[in-house]
């Protein structure tokens, strides 16, 4: 059992026209076995969440915690967090030149595990997980995400989800711009690696349409780098009928988030 | 690679008329076109004159007029500012350009199946001058200065199993020549290593005859010392359905600067040039290639890929590809490639193709030096893996891609861990 937890979490980026504030203030705990899903509306800090988590250099923590289970997530470096059981599936997953899918598989395992996986299975194993993601096999000849259409690339995401086994996975809109079969494989995936026992999940959405195959235990509303809103399932449903409109931003969303800070605590 | 440039080529002289259009490459136009009009010394009579006759041509500003000559007192001293030395930090040549090359020339050594003919030869030597004539003034004070050459003959019709391994191992810093003449009869099959070894400051002319129906590899290693300086013209004479691999690679030394050129007599023929090349800091690499398409119907690839890191890496890469107007058929096309690891390296990168004639099979170029990029090495660490472990990763990939190409398994071996040793030796 592994929490990871963010405590009142302040992050901004070096803008040309200055410092800007994204994440004022974010409290989230999350726990192996739960499924935690964050929405909200384009621009309102989720990937900005997500990326801080992996620690990507661009976003600054100007105070607030992150911890899994008890280590500060925040003094380890992006791949010393990746080892330590944090995946993020990513928005835009980047392309790399030059870099076999084969040989970037094979490298990363062996770095998380701190071994190289047994050659033979190792082998069954990505083929196996390739198979059910319905990812082709010639893929594993192709360069990292080169070339790949955005629903091929947040295939693969979740078959390193599968092959790694983080404690958390983080899925950054890992349903953007799939169509209705693709979102199916690909949440029946992330079930398969949850159904495993030993991961908790952040699932960060835009639109509802992928909770249909990934049921959250929790529901947050992410409005203007706050969480507005928390509860259960059935949030997710109200927020499929009535949409963001009603969280104002500003002073309104700042009290709502006090409400529900208070509630949490 | 993100932030990839892709130089627009000069096609042609500057002074060009018509346009052929419609030309594209990577979705770029490739116009204005030279003009197919010709006349000498575009046509190429000076170049044909001289390799016969070892007279003076008259440069211009089309590859094919450029001076060629076996005399050093042809060619004018150099400023820098000469359009084929304008990369060039002459002061590091060593004297190459400026002395009388008397130095101890690189001591060679030939590994062959005995199939193979090796002779050690004077300079009267028939064979001397049977494919090359000088193109700049280094090349041609090497031609005049050599005391011996070394001659590879694979006779006709021979398969040599295995590769003829050509060991030059340098004597020293005072500066020097050397002379080297590779001949593959009609009919042969065969793969030639030259290995450069040690510490020399050396300007050497290999010339290279593949004979009708020949096949010929030639790998070009330069594993110098840091010390080394190298100018090197290789030029190629192919005949009739002859099909030629060069290769060079370019890893040790403080400058080198290799020139390779293959020159078509005869129809059929196949070329093509590949090159690797990983500068670091200090380390100038250079390689100016020409494609002399001036019969018809013949194919030439051309693809080098540079890595460069460190303070003052400087990479150029030149090709010149002249499809001129008896070249009816022609299939050409060159890309270069580099790599930049780390802040404070440069790499330059000019392909130029002219075109004589619009009755070609096909004519590209492509050129793009991209940065080891930071979302690049954030992808690879958020799987886990370490910084450097990411940074080889990628450049072991990119660089593979002619490795692959040499097809001598302990080659291949020795310069993937040569490029590791490259990458360990970087701190960041
Ligand atoms: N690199 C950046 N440069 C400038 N502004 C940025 C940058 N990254 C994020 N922002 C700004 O921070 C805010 C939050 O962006 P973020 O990408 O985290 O939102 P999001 O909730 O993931 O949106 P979407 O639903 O569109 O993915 C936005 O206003 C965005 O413009
Ligand atoms: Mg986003």
């Amino acid at each position: 059992m592994s929490t990871l937890e963010i405590k009142d979490l302040h992050v901004s980026i070096d803008t040309e026209q200055g410092t800007k504030e994204i994440l004022k203030g974010v409290s989230l705990t999350i726990r192996t076995g739960e499924t935690h899903a964050i929405m909200g509306p384009n621009g309102s800090g989720k990937s900005t969440l997500a990326s801080t988590i992996a620690g990507h250099p661009r976003y600054n923590v100007t105070s607030g915690t992150i911890t899994l289970d008890g280590e500060d997530v925040l003094a380890m470096s992006v791949d010393e967090r990746a080892r330590a059981g944090l995946f993020l599936a990513m928005q835009y997953p980047v392309e790399v030149p030059g870099v076999s899918m084969t040989n970037f598989l094979r490298t990363a395992k062996t770095a998380i595990d701190g071994e190289a996986p047994k050659l033979r299975t190792w082998t069954k194993d990505v083929k196996a997980a390739m198979a059910q993601l319905r990812i082709d096999a010639d893929f594993t000849q192709r360069n990292v995400n080169e070339g790949f259409s955005g629903g091929e690339k947040k295939r693969v995401e979740i078959l390193q989800l599968e092959l790694f086994k983080p404690k958390f996975a983080i899925l950054d809109e890992t349903d953007s711009g799939l169509d209705v079969d693709a979102l199916k494989v690909v949440s029946e995936g992330v079930n398969r690696a949850h159904g495993e026992g030993n991961m908790g999940t952040l699932l960060i959405t835009h639109y509802t349409r992928i909770l249909r195959y990934i049921k959250p235990d929790f529901v947050h509303v992410f409005v203007d780098g706050q969480v507005v809103e928390e509860g259960g399932p059935e949030l997710a449903d109200r927020l499929e009928d009535e949409g963001y409109d009603r969280y104002a931003t500003g002073a309104g969303a700042a009290t709502i988030a006090a409400a529900s800070a208070a509630a949490q605590a | 690679m993100t932030d990839i440039t892709t130089e627009k080529a000069r096609i042609g002289a500057p002074s060009a008329q018509p346009f052929i259009n419609g030309f594209t490459e990577e979705g770029e136009s490739l116009s204005p076109l030279n003009a197919a009009e010709s006349k000498a010394p575009l046509a190429g009579e000076a170049v044909k004159r001289h390799s016969h006759g070892g007279g003076v041509g008259v440069p211009d500003s089309s590859r094919a007029g450029r001076l060629t000559s076996y005399k050093l007192a042809d060619f004018k001293p150099l400023t820098g500012m000469e359009e084929d030395w304008r990369f060039t930090p002459l002061k590091r040549l060593r004297g190459l350009h400026t002395e009388v090359l008397t130095g101890a020339a690189p001591a060679v050594s030939v590994t062959a199946p005995d199939s193979v003919r090796v002779e050690t030869v004077g300079r009267d030597d028939r064979r001397i001058g049977s494919a090359a004539i000088p193109e700049d003034r280094v090349s041609a004070n090497a031609w005049e200065n050599f005391a011996e050459a070394t001659v590879i003959t694979v006779p006709s019709e021979v398969e040599v199993e295995g590769e003829v391994s050509v060991l030059l191992t340098g004597q020293g810093t005072e500066a020097s020549a050397q002379h080297v003449v590779i001949v593959a009869e009609r009919f042969s099959k065969s793969v030639v290593v030259l290995d450069h070894q040690g510490t020399a400051v050396v300007s050497e002319n290999i010339e290279i005859l593949v004979e009708e129906g020949a096949q010929l590899t030639v790998i070009s290693l330069q594993e110098w010392n840091d010390d080394a300086v190298h100018a090197s013209s290789q030029q190629a004479k192919l005949g009739r359905d002859a099909k030629f691999k060069h290769i060079v690679v370019s890893l040790g030394g403080d400058l080198v600067r290799v020139t390779p050129s293959a020159r078509f007599t005869a129809p059929g023929a196949e070329v093509e040039l590949f090159g690797l090349y990983f500068a670091d800091a200090g380390q100038h690499l250079e390689q100016r290639l020409f494609v002399d398409h001036a019969v018809a119907n013949c194919k030439s690839n051309v693809l080098y890929k540079g890595a460069l890191q460190g303070r003052n890496a400087h990479t150029v890469w030149v090709g010149d590809v002249l499809i001129r107007k008896e070249a009816e058929g022609t299939d050409t096309y060159e890309a270069n490639r580099n790599l930049v690891l780390t802040d404070g390296a440069r790499a330059d990168s000019v392909p130029n193709l002219e075109i004589e004639t619009g009755l070609i099979a096909g004519a590209g170029h492509a050129s793009a030096t991209g940065r080891f990029d930071d979302q690049h090495l954030f992808y690879l660490m958020a799987r886990g893996i370490p910084e450097e472990v990411a940074r080889r990763l990628v450049v072991r990939g990119f660089l593979n891609e002619i490795i692959q190409k040499i097809n001598v398994p302990a080659i291949e071996e020795r310069l993937t861990d040569a490029v590791e040793r490259e990458l360990a030796a970087t701190n960041h």
